[in-house]
């Protein structure tokens, strides 16, 4: 079974027996996971820290709704495994939101009531932060390509996209 | 949890109904806010809907808790039905809470499906809520020392009209018992399922006095979702609970020689497998020691049989086949004759696919099986009282020592499913006597889901020299849509039960009827057969039937509206102008006419002229009518010649489901009907061979992609106040498939009769011009 290890559980020396120890930093926090090292991203978030968003849709890396960002590059959390997210900068939707505020992506996604389930929505909402940070003016164009390897089973397409150029226009104006 | 007794045990439940209750991780209170599920030690009393409070409780801060057998499945229902409570309440919608879909605090409504939720179930909810605001009124009266018609009531506060320093909250009339005041069963019943209605003695609102239903209410899950406090079933945890996963057969017909455990018990958490009969899962402590042992798990399984056709021969076997049952359809005049005397006559075959439920999250459910049989299910399945039943009868216990909890999984869109999920977390509990959570991984889903049924359809016609359908002769073959019935309330309704040795008893013929998916034409000689088809193997097949959105609805609706087209081209009219000739019905001609105007139709007859160049482009019409509901779609596109892709580039949708309940949730949910159904026409077809589906995933099995997604999307609402709502989660899928064929037949002259429409269908036809 997961364990979890809040960093000043560890200063106060607790041991730790195992399978391989790992440092994540998720949303700003560090946690130390003792888990399988081959364990996709995607179960040591779910599973030992209880965050929730990040969902399996696929387990195979071609559907996105396990998105995470790491080192703020949209990544597939069901395909990395935990290993190889050790010492990154992880972040979930839960984490997005600064000092109780939506992230501008979150506020233009609930502002155009983009989602039918939401169940695919971690992978439309980060994908566009990650496009977003690296590309503020992105055209239709470029926020068809940057989407294209992304599932939506409901066909929540057009407020998607809608959503993604309201939130470059809120960003614009932030700036 | 115990059935609640008294009234205090009746209002402590509000807080923690759903077996639900938001707690924080104990190890990191930074962390999300998690789901403690808690599990029933009692059998559970069903409640009755005579009773007002059975519905609806008002809560101390003013607000009420409705309890209802509706769901949520993504498409706003709950919103919607908020705002109509919250209407005859004169309660801020905000204020109005519900329960969902739990077999011990809800009455069974049938769960979701058909495109009732709004149209048929928010009937007992305003007849509650009209009854409990009477009655709430009543009780302020007495407590005002005001008569009740001098008393008015604003956002929850009851107050004289002519002294608005006597006043009172529904919060501060939280404490009276409802049913007390309003008589103990103070609500007539009527119906059942969907159906089901309750009356009391207060009338509902005049709709012309509406003020919050009408309006666009922000849908209560959206903003949770995004800002990721929302919880699915995928996130239930129990105290105590394992993770299971399944290994399915190695093919229809399969049957298990043995199972070595010996390949999984070195894997760290792992806790047990479980083979009954053909059913094998394993059960570990965590869900990747689960996902890791199911996958590495050796197991033996028979040849599987060489049950289904070769892909290539599907259509051509099922018009060879000698079908199972046979309906009747619309039949008036004389049809031989009529054909015999046409100007022109023409025939064509249209042949659709099965397609695959393939929801976005595998299907996932968390069970609790105790030793004495007391259960609960927590199901994201759309019918939770059925589910009650069929796991009921899968454990061999009563119904009542079973709960189902709903809670929200992906968009499920018929059966497609996440009720085979919970059957298998029901035998994976029960074997190791620990709650046990499933989640399907995606083959499980795309490969084993049932599936909607593969149609093909015979069409013969006749136009006079006048440009008028003279006959029609239609004739559908599909496996039956109900082969696995689509209320899933016994135990040989799921894969579980079917790999344990249990029959499918409850499965039905269901026909791709002209009579269900065909709109209201008006021709004098028409005559309609369907026939049902024999599955290609009785039990445990990936390729068994069940509902899929709309089932039967668009492929049926591909071929009438393909056809009706081939006819307006043979006539040589106007696809338009031939379909409002040859319809009655106001709101059918309404919902073509507004399209029309819309898009700009530009009247002439189909294919363009001086079709030219590599590219081309051209524009098709098709109707759909669903129980009262009318679309009129329009599709632009545009056909590369030399490689057959077709790009839709536009996509205008009329539609008219009587009184709007909220214009934006439902405009959101036309959009995503489109897109949808997009995909349907030109993507998704399940693969398979001779033993297997071989689609398995989002690589085998394909659906709509942003690219696919036309530039513009554009849907006029049609609103009547003068009706009661009608059912939208569904009609806007129905016609698109025939716009788009008959958009490319516009563009290129070249008729697709078959979908999905593939650059390679499509460039077959292209060179048969």
């Amino acid at each position: 079974m997961y364990r979890l290890f809040v960093v000043s559980e560890l200063c106060d020396g607790l041991i730790i027996c195992g399978m391989a120890r790992t440092t994540l930093t998720v949303n700003g926090r560090p946690h130390v996971v003792d888990v399988d090292a081959d364990c996709p991203l995607l179960y040591v978030l779910r599973d030992t820290l209880e965050l929730n968003n990040p969902r399996f849709g696929c387990g195979l890396g071609q559907c996105g709704a396990c998105t995470v960002l790491v080192d703020n590059r949209a990544v597939r959390s069901c395909s990395l495994p935990v290993s190889r997210a050790a010492g990154k900068k992880i972040v979930t939707i839960e984490g997005l939101a600064t000092a109780g505020q939506p992230h501008p992506v979150q506020q233009a996604f609930i502002d155009e009531q983009a989602f039918q389930c939401g169940y695919c929505l971690n992978g439309w909402v980060l994908t566009a932060k990650a496009l977003l940070d690296a590309n503020p003016k992105p055209t239709d164009g470029d926020v068809r390509r940057a989407c294209e390897s992304l599932i939506c089973r409901c066909g929540s397409h057009t407020r998607i996209l809608s959503a993604v150029q309201r939130a470059a226009k809120n960003m614009a104006v932030k700036a | 949890m115990s059935a609640p007794t008294s009234k205090i045990t009746r209002r402590a439940f509000v807080r923690d109904a759903g077996g639900l209750v938001i707690g924080f991780s104990m190890l990191d209170s930074s962390l999300a806010p998690r789901l403690l599920a808690q599990s029933n030690a009692l059998p559970i009393a069903p409640k009755s809907p005579k009773k007002l409070e059975s519905w609806l409780h008002v809560l101390p801060d003013g607000g009420v808790q409705v309890f209802t057998g509706k769901l949520e499945i993504g498409m706003g229902v709950d919103t919607a039905l908020g705002q109509i409570v919250a209407e005859e309440l004169d309660l801020a919608p905000s204020r109005v809470k519900f329960v969902l879909g739990d077999t011990e605090t809800t009455t069974d409504q049938g769960g979701v499906g058909g495109s009732t939720s709004v149209s048929l179930g928010s009937r007992p909810l305003r007849n509650v809520a009209a009854t409990a605001r009477a009655t709430l009124v009543q009780l302020a009266s007495q407590r005002l020392g005001v008569p009740a018609n001098q008393l008015q009531v604003r956002d929850g506060v009851v107050s004289s009209k002519g002294d608005a320093t006597k006043r009172v909250t529904y919060g501060e009339l939280a404490t009276a018992n409802l049913d007390a005041a309003a008589g103990e069963e103070a609500l007539k019943v009527s119906g059942a399922g969907f159906a089901l209605n309750v009356e009391g003695p207060a009338k509902p609102k005049d709709p012309s006095t509406y003020t919050v239903v009408g309006t666009s209410v922000p849908r209560v899950d959206m903003a949770p979702k995004i800002l990721g406090t929302y919880h699915y079933i995928t996130d239930v945890r129990v105290q105590g609970m394992l993770h299971g996963r399944v290994v399915r057969p190695s093919g229809v017909g399969a049957t298990l020689i043995g199972v070595d455990e010996s390949t999984v018990k070195g894997i760290a958490g792992y806790v047990k497998t479980v083979a009954d009969k053909n059913f094998v899962g394993v059960v570990c402590e965590t869900e990747w020691a689960a996902v890791k042992a199911a996958k590495a798990l050796k197991v033996t399984w028979s040849t599987p049989l060489q049950a289904f056709p070769e892909q290539k021969d599907l259509y051509s076997q099922m018009r060879a086949a000698t079908p199972k049952a046979t309906r009747q359809g619309a039949k008036n005049g004389d049809v031989a004759a009529a054909l015999a005397k046409g100007a022109k006559t023409i025939a064509a075959r249209y042949d659709v696919p099965f397609q695959s439920h393939a929801t976005m999250g595998p299907g996932c459910a968390v069970a609790d099986v105790r030793a004495d049989g007391i259960t609960t299910v927590w199901s994201g399945g759309q019918k939770p009282h059925a589910l009650q039943k069929g796991y009921a009868e899968l454990l061999g216990v009563p119904p009542e020592r079973v709960r189902v909890v709903w809670m929200q999984d992906a968009g499920s869109y018929g059966r497609p499913g996440f009720e085979d999920a919970g059957a298998d977390a029901v035998l994976l509990s029960k074997a190791v006597g620990r709650p046990v959570r499933v989640q399907w991984m995606r083959h499980d889903m795309t490969a084993w889901g049932a599936k909607g049924p593969a149609c093909v359809f015979d069409l013969t016609g006749a136009v006079d020299a006048q440009g008028n359908v003279t006959a029609v002769r239609f004739v559908s073959r599909a496996f039956s849509g109900g082969e696995i019935l689509y209320l899933p309330d016994s135990a040989g309704n799921y894969l579980a039960g079917q790999l344990t040795g249990i029959k499918n008893t409850t499965g039905v013929d269901e026909f791709a009827d002209w009579g269900g998916a065909a709109p209201p034409y008006t021709f004098s000689n028409l005559d309609a057969i369907a026939h049902v088809l024999t599955g290609f193997h009785e039990v445990a097949s990936p390729l068994r039937s069940t509902h899929l959105r709309d089932p039967e609805g668009p492929a049926t609706s591909f071929a009438v509206e393909s056809f009706i087209d081939e006819l307006a081209a043979a006539a040589g009219v106007d696809p338009l102008d031939l379909r409002l000739k040859h319809i009655d019905e106001p709101r059918a001609k309404n919902a073509l006419a507004a399209a029309a105007e819309k898009f700009g139709w530009d009247k002439r007859v189909s294919p363009r002229k001086n079709i030219s160049g590599d590219v081309v482009t051209g524009r098709g019409i098709a109707l759909g009518t669903r129980n009262g509901t009318y679309v009129g779609t329009i599709a632009e596109v545009e056909v590369h010649r030399k490689t057959g892709a077709v790009r839709v580039t536009r996509l205008v949708c009329s539609h008219d489901c009587g009184l709007i309940v909220n214009p934006d949730a439902l405009k959101a949910t036309i959009a995503a009907n489109l897109v949808q159904s997009l995909g349907r026409t030109m993507k998704e077809e399940v693969m398979f061979d001779r033993s297997n589906v071989t689609s398995v995933d989002w690589n085998t099995y394909k659906v709509v992609r942003a690219s696919d997604v036309p530039a513009t999307v554009e849907i006029v609402l049609i609103n009547r106040p003068d009706l009661p709502p009608g059912g939208a989660g569904e009609p806007s899928s129905r016609p698109t498939a025939a716009a788009i064929a008959n958009a490319v037949f516009d563009a290129t002259g070249a008729r697709i009769r078959q979908t999905p429409l593939t650059p390679a269908t499509v460039k077959a036809a292209l060179t048969a011009v």
